[in-house]
């Protein structure tokens, strides 16, 4: 359902309510796969983020010109392209990034946060609210994957920021001054738990933010927008 | 032979897809709550993970190495993906029917299943040859399905269990695959030592 809703309200259902990856549960392989370290997750969310913002305004933008039967090969051909455009830039000024992402660069293309908002929102939806929502819903995204990297990393490898420097890629030699991010294991005193950033360590700590979420949000489900358009829907389990 | 066994022992043991490289996360956690739908939902992607890495190698060779135009390689596979998922559909409906009656629903999810995307670009990565990367593909594929099945029957366990309120549902599944990854963490390593 189009709505008359002011931008800021657009903007902000990304960041709590409809967070994409908390509430909405999308993009999980991404969430779970690029989270060890904070730097990674990070990278992960802005490279996300950008294609996401590009893709809603322009599916938005072409909303009327789309027939409504190939609207989906569409969508995804608009993502994939700006998911290329994306992926050539970070290879070209973040090339520490690119190998650190590995494959999950280019399968941005199939995280199911894009062709969601493409579906349910851009697709039905003027150009300035669509921006309004991809940022919100990428800055989400960001935010979720930066807590997931922190406990992960902290926990995992007994750092924070690790490897800060690798992010701002070819512009970055000097720029922050030498910092490479903070190193906890110093004194002695901690211990890492390399479990955390081992696969099951990752499924574990998206459980129990997952948990959190649910804790603090005290409606029961999400306002859950994307679901219904989500081709599992039907036999998922995660939505109920 | 020792190279085509050792691939496809890590594809389905050591580096499986869904609990040690996170691709196929959402049927993972979607469709894994009946054995029946797991199972059917697996060979359906085992089978497109075949079909896409038989199709989508040839074009790469060549089509976009030769005029350099790697950089639309996310394009044209996830195009090439998609575009064979529905013309598998027509097929299986046209002349396989018993077939298409057993994995047809299966067939549209998976467009955008990221294991699919995943196991092409990952066999253009390791430069696999073609019978490599077909191996790969099935290797994967016969991990995902080794994955569903066992998470199942996990989740039919799950099922009647006492659980806080907050944890109920996605969180205490998640746990339970944090459980089902750390069992295969077990097999690290195995693939060296059984060809070595």
């Amino acid at each position: 359902m189009p709505q008359k809703r002011p931008l800021s309200a657009e903007f902000s259902k990304g960041i709590l309510r409809e967070n994409p990856v908390l509430r909405l549960i999308l993009g999980t392989c991404p969430t779970l796969a690029t989270t060890s370290s904070v730097v990674n997750a990070l990278g992960m969310g802005i490279a996300a983020s950008i294609v996401l913002l590009c893709s809603n305004i322009v599916v938005s933008a072409l909303r009327k010109v789309i027939p409504q039967k190939l609207r989906i090969p569409a969508y995804i051909v608009v993502i994939a392209s700006f998911t290329t455009i994306v992926q050539m830039l970070v290879k070209a000024f973040v090339p520490a990034l690119d190998s650190a992402l590995g494959v999950f660069l280019p399968l941005i293309v199939v995280n199911c946060i894009l062709l969601g908002r493409a579906e349910a929102f851009a697709g039905k939806n003027p150009v300035l609210a669509s921006a309004a929502d991809g940022l919100g819903m990428g800055v989400g995204f960001t935010a979720a994957l930066l807590m997931m990297g922190a406990v992960r990393e902290v926990l995992g490898t007994g750092t924070f920021l690790n490897g800060a420097q690798s992010l701002l890629g070819v512009f970055g030699e000097n720029a922050l001054g030498g910092f490479n991010g903070f190193t906890l294991t110093d004194g002695g005193g901690f211990v890492p738990i390399t479990f955390f950033i081992m696969a099951p360590g990752g499924f574990l700590v998206f459980g129990l933010l997952i948990a959190l979420a649910n804790r603090l949000n005290k409606e029961k489900e999400p306002a859950c927008s994307a679901c219904t358009h989500c081709p599992l829907a039907k036999d998922c389990s995660s939505s109920m | 032979m020792k190279i085509f066994a050792m691939i496809l022992i890590t594809g389905i043991l050591t580096q499986n897809f869904v609990l040690s490289r996170f691709l196929g996360i959402c049927p993972f956690l979607g469709v894994s709550k009946k054995l029946g739908t797991a199972t059917g939902m697996s060979i359906a992607v085992t089978l497109v993970m075949v079909l896409a890495t038989a199709a989508t190698y040839p074009i790469n060779a060549a089509l976009l190495v030769p005029r350099g135009l790697e950089y639309l390689q996310t394009v044209v596979f996830i195009l090439v993906i998609a575009g064979l998922v529905q013309l598998l559909e027509v097929v299986l409906k046209r002349f396989v029917p018993p077939l298409y009656n057993a994995l047809g629903i299966y067939l549209p999810l998976i467009t955008t299943n990221c294991a699919v995307l995943g196991v092409v670009l990952l066999n253009l990565q390791a430069e696999y040859s073609y019978a490599q990367s077909l191996v790969n593909a099935l290797g994967a594929g016969l991990g995902f399905l080794l994955a569903m099945v066992l998470f199942a029957g996990v989740r039919e366990r799950l099922e009647g269990a006492d659980i806080p309120k907050a944890l109920k549902g996605l969180p205490a599944t998640l746990a339970a695959a944090s459980l089902v990854s750390m069992s295969f963490l077990g097999f690290a390593g195995i693939a060296e030592n059984l060809f070595a």
